[in-house]
């Protein structure tokens, strides 16, 4: 058989339709749901790796799903961006997927509320495993429409999962996510209408070459643009995202806020820097970056307002997304750094730390029944690992050195200095140090173990709690040193027009 | 990799991995600690030893790791960063020794040594770094090891003492980041080498390359406590005693101080600065953080915090004589400095935490006739006090003779005058504390008394102030024999073109 070939690019519709199955079985068996999600986290990590070797052997790879060319079949495509994000979602998930089922059966192992609880866990599985596959299918999707299909289907199971925890808070912010997700998805939805209506086709491929610059693609960007941000959450659209992350099961805020938003961000990013380049003008960059410098900031101060500890992490996003859009205005620095590295790097580091930092949160909400700042104290006396986890993390959102967010702040400051932009450079770095204080301010009362304080032992339940946050946490910190492969994959796959567009690569 | 690189590599681990083991092991295991953290230092000084003698007959010590296009980890054996290494080794191990019986019986020591471990690693990397990234990259982390360590009593007052150390450091990193960048945009990736970046650079970027520099010095200025960024280090004096050791004479305040070297002689290099016109502007700085802190010494009655003021006036030394770059022994005297002072000023604390350990004495008000209870502990502090006021033949006198004839020899007047003033301030504050204790009559009684027994104090706290005392006295007495600080710093200095 071919298809089972290691060059076959067939098996880039495993990483779909594997967690499309897992889910289905979740649904059916519904005692051995963690045993089939822990399947299928596994072979999809195993897949990715496997398409990333295609990847570096081969270059990107497209394959036509029954063999139908476009514009009349569906195409998935594997490059560089791709690939990475395919990746991050793959190992976050595993990550994501072990810690959620201590923290099932944590909760479960209480007698009080067992029942429900363990409806929460019959739930969630197979949600979780339907919300992986959207996003995998929407790192490969290769056409407009099936983007659309995905973000549904990304957006619905996300929303569903928001409300699991059933508190009244939690189901009001994940039904007003709910409508903001859907509303992103309709306009989106106006915008292929445009696209399709003055063109004609739909594959990412062939639009690139359009090149075309008519009112009907521009109408039909703004609308998709517009659905996408504010699914990213960009500033001063991020309204919904504080609560509906922070009122969520832990699990829950890790998969929201580690990986659904960089969904639509990549999407975004990918329409105006692949596909209409010429169509985005240098002002509307601008602008773009202004909003993100104001996310960082607000976001930041926001963050260090917060009493309690999972509120503050999730405005810690709103601040941290910003940062993915000050790249926008340096895309076009002459012979600088590809602007792709900067906007993954940045993605990358995020989604290991803030996923590490909500476990971390979460486990630290189980320990003590409640996530108020001032009343974390002695907290490293019974979880050690976790409170190292949540430091750890806090450095790379920190961005300091060796941590990915370092090398993506780096990065961001390279291109701004280097053309002269300095303002951007002043926000990164005050963004920063705002960091550093949100962080801390939680880190001191963790770190303290005041006098008299009685050791609350932790349960054996804790180690598949503590060491996911920490393996995540520790893979942001090393991924500065070892930039280079994510570099390496980035520049094997990346679109020839990309390469040009931001100046060619070294 | 070659023996040369495996060597750099084992002198972080020798370090690195005790601390990790330490986090894991339960409270109780003291003895198993204990024997770690010792061998772990003494395994240390013997690898920096080893890298010392391959420095000195000129063998290459150089790892690179390439992060991303144009930015390079680069770990670097010179003999600047030998010196720097030398020191905080050996201190390191008399810190180890004094601080195992320090928190004897206290809680949360593993904790305590496991940071302590991570802080001497990254120190010695902040010794080995070879460029201004992997300097950055130290430099942070040394912060972040620093931290738990001032905050490891756990009260509300050293609660805010951290957190104001914290807003001190992360601040003066941003502003190095930024620094960092804008030169590497500018003149390329810097490493750090005798001639500095190329002279061509000034005509074009002059007004860039001043801002620049002054932003470097902010940025390392916060942790060599120059006024006025020096508001963080009397706060935190709360910590334990090692740690404030540890701060004042071994890691941070002398990281700060290394890296104003390092910005010197090895980033812009002397003759960059003498055409940016630059030095006089940082001798200022340093002149006045030297009268500054000594006048704030004289008001203090708390002991440590008196010794703290006097850090801050002592390290700026160091910064005086970077100031006079282009006098070679104004610039050994500067280099020196940096051993010099951190031999007497570890002395001090040392002597001071016993002070305060045996018998609750924290005032200087206190001290009446302490010398009779514990002589051996008055006699080190005698020693290190006047060292600091720089009485021959100890080490404080060599520094400021070199300093004072670099100065002279710049024609600048107003070095001596500073040198003077400060040396009359330091003998201000450092003799009544010897009157008092040494000829004082004790008239009510200690304020809290701890340990009776065969010693004055403990073993473990008496030995290492006694040979830092030792060294402070030898070392200046064979300070111009072959094996010296002195020699070492001579050497160092005839690498480069003054």
């Amino acid at each position: 058989m071919t298809v089972f070939q290691f060059s076959s690019p067939a098996w880039m519709v495993c990483p779909v339709i594997l967690p499309l199955i897992a889910g289905l079985l979740c649904f059916l068996f519904s005692h051995r749901t963690f045993a089939i999600a822990l399947a299928a986290a596994l072979t999809n990590l195993l897949v990715v790796c496997l398409l990333t070797g295609q990847l570096l052997v081969f270059g990107p790879m497209r394959c036509h799903m029954g063999g139908w060319q476009p514009p009349l079949g569906i195409t998935l495509r594997t490059d560089g961006p791709a690939l990475l994000m395919l990746l991050m979602t793959a190992v976050t998930g595993l990550a994501i997927t072990l810690y959620a089922r201590g923290y099932f059966s944590y909760r479960i192992s209480d007698p009080r509320r067992a029942g429900r609880h363990q409806r929460q866990q019959r739930y969630f599985w197979p949600l979780w495993m339907l919300l992986l596959a959207g996003l995998n299918g929407l790192f490969l999707s290769n056409d407009v429409f099936n983007v659309y299909v995905t973000l549904e289907l990304i957006g619905i199971s996300a929303a569903s999962l928001a409300a699991l925890s059933g508190k009244p808070a939690s189901l009001l912010a994940s039904f007003r996510y709910l409508l903001v997700s859907l509303l992103g998805s309709l306009t989106y939805l106006f915008g292929i209408v445009f696209l399709y209506r003055s063109n004609g086709v739909l594959d990412l491929g062939l639009l690139q070459n359009l090149a075309a610059n008519g009112l009907g693609i521009r109408t039909a960007l703004v609308l998709m643009s517009v659905g996408l941000l504010l699914k990213t959450a960009l500033f001063p659209l991020h309204f919904w995202l504080p609560p509906a992350h922070a009122n969520a099961l832990a699990p829950v805020s890790a998969i929201l806020s580690a990986l659904v938003v960089k969904g639509s961000f990549y999407m975004l990013f990918r329409f105006w820097f692949e596909i209409f380049p010429s169509t985005i003008t240098q002002p509307t960059l601008n602008f773009m970056g202004t909003l993100g410098a104001v996310a960082v900031l607000w976001g930041a101060v926001q963050a260090i307002r917060q009493h309690r500890l999972k509120l503050m992490v999730a405005y810690s996003t709103v601040s941290q997304l910003g940062y993915l859009f000050i790249a926008f205005p340096l895309a076009r620095v002459d012979g600088g750094i590809p602007v792709w590295s900067i906007v993954i790097f940045i993605a990358l580091a995020h989604a290991c730390a803030k996923s590490a930092m909500f476990m971390a949160a979460g486990t630290v909400f189980l320990h003590l029944g409640h996530d108020r700042i001032k009343d974390l104290s002695g907290v490293r006396a019974s979880l050690p690992i976790t409170v190292f986890a949540y430091g750890i993390a806090g450095v790379s959102l920190m961005g300091l050195p060796p941590s990915g967010g370092f090398v993506g702040k780096w990065l961001l400051l390279t291109a701004s200095l280097g053309s002269s932009q300095w303002w951007w450079a002043l926000v990164v770095i005050t963004g920063s140090l705002l960091a550093s204080i949100y962080v801390f301010r939680v880190m001191s009362r963790l770190f303290v173990i005041p006098e008299g304080f009685s050791l609350k032992k932790s349960e054996p339940h804790f180690r598949l709690l503590e060491w996911p946050a920490l393996a995540l946490a520790l893979i942001s910190l090393f991924l500065g040193l070892a930039a280079s492969w994510p570099l390496h994959i980035l520049v094997h796959g990346t679109t020839t027009l990309a390469q040009v567009f931001v100046g060619g690569l070294p | 990799m070659n023996w040369g690189q495996w060597l750099l590599v084992s002198i972080l681990l020798s370090s690195f991995i005790p601390g990790i083991i330490i986090f894991g092991l339960p409270e109780e295991k003291h003895r198993l600690r204990t024997v770690l953290n010792i061998c772990g230092s003494i395994a240390k000084i013997a690898l920096v030893l080893i890298m010392d003698i391959g420095v000195y007959f000129g063998h290459i010590f150089e790892i690179r790791l390439s992060i991303i296009p144009g930015v390079e980890l680069l770990l670097n054996g010179d003999p600047l960063s030998a010196l720097f290494a030398t020191l905080s080794s050996v201190l390191w191990l008399l810190t180890t020794v004094y601080a195992v019986g320090y928190l004897e019986g206290s809680p949360n020591r593993s904790h305590f040594f496991g940071y302590f471990s991570l802080c001497v690693t990254v120190t010695i990397g902040i010794a080995l770094a070879g460029n201004l990234v992997t300097f950055l990259l130290f430099y942070e982390m040394l912060t972040l090891t620093t931290y738990p360590l001032v905050i490891h009593r756990g009260t509300e007052k050293s609660q805010r003492a951290g957190g104001n150390y914290l807003i001190y450091a992360f601040s003066g990193g941003a502003a190095f980041l930024f620094a960092v960048v804008s030169l590497q945009t500018i003149v390329g990736p810097v490493d750090f080498s005798a001639a500095g970046f190329p002279s061509s650079f000034i005509e074009s970027h002059g007004a860039a390359l001043i801002l620049i520099f002054i932003l470097l010095i902010i940025g390392v200025g916060v942790k060599a406590a120059l006024v006025p960024l020096h508001g963080w280090l009397p706060q935190a004096m709360v910590a334990p005693a090692p740690v404030s050791a540890l701060l004042h004479a071994v890691a941070v305040v002398k990281a700060g101080a290394f890296g104003i070297i390092r910005i010197v002689l090895d980033v812009y290099g002397p003759q960059n600065l003498l055409l940016l016109g630059v030095l006089p502007l940082l001798g200022g700085v340093a002149s006045i953080t030297i009268l500054y802190g000594s006048i704030r010494a004289l008001q203090q009655d708390d002991l440590k915090r008196r010794l703290a003021f006097s850090t801050i006036s002592q390290v700026s030394y160091i910064a005086l004589g970077m100031s006079l770059a282009d006098q070679p022994l104004a610039v050994i005297g500067g280099l020196v400095h940096l051993v010099h002072q951190g031999l007497m000023k570890i002395t001090l604390f040392f002597c001071a935490g016993n002070l305060a350990e045996t018998l609750g004495i924290h005032r200087i008000s206190e001290m009446n006739g302490v010398a009779r209870r514990m002589p051996f502990t008055m006699a080190a502090f005698s020693v290190g006090a006047l060292g600091m006021i720089g009485i021959p033949p100890t080490v404080g006198f060599v520094s400021k003779w070199y300093l004072g004839l670099g100065g002279l020899a710049a024609g600048n007047w107003w070095v001596v005058a500073v040198l003077a003033v400060s040396s009359l301030l330091n003998a201000c504050y450092f003799l009544p504390i010897l009157t008092r204790a040494w000829f004082g009559k004790q008239q009510e009684p200690w304020p809290e008394e701890q340990y009776i027994g065969r010693f004055e104090t403990r073993l473990m706290l008496l030995v290492p102030p006694l040979i830092t005392a030792f060294i402070v006295i030898a070392a200046g007495v064979v300070a111009n024999a072959q094996v010296s600080p002195l020699a070492w710093v001579r050497f160092i200095v005839r690498g480069y073109t003054l």
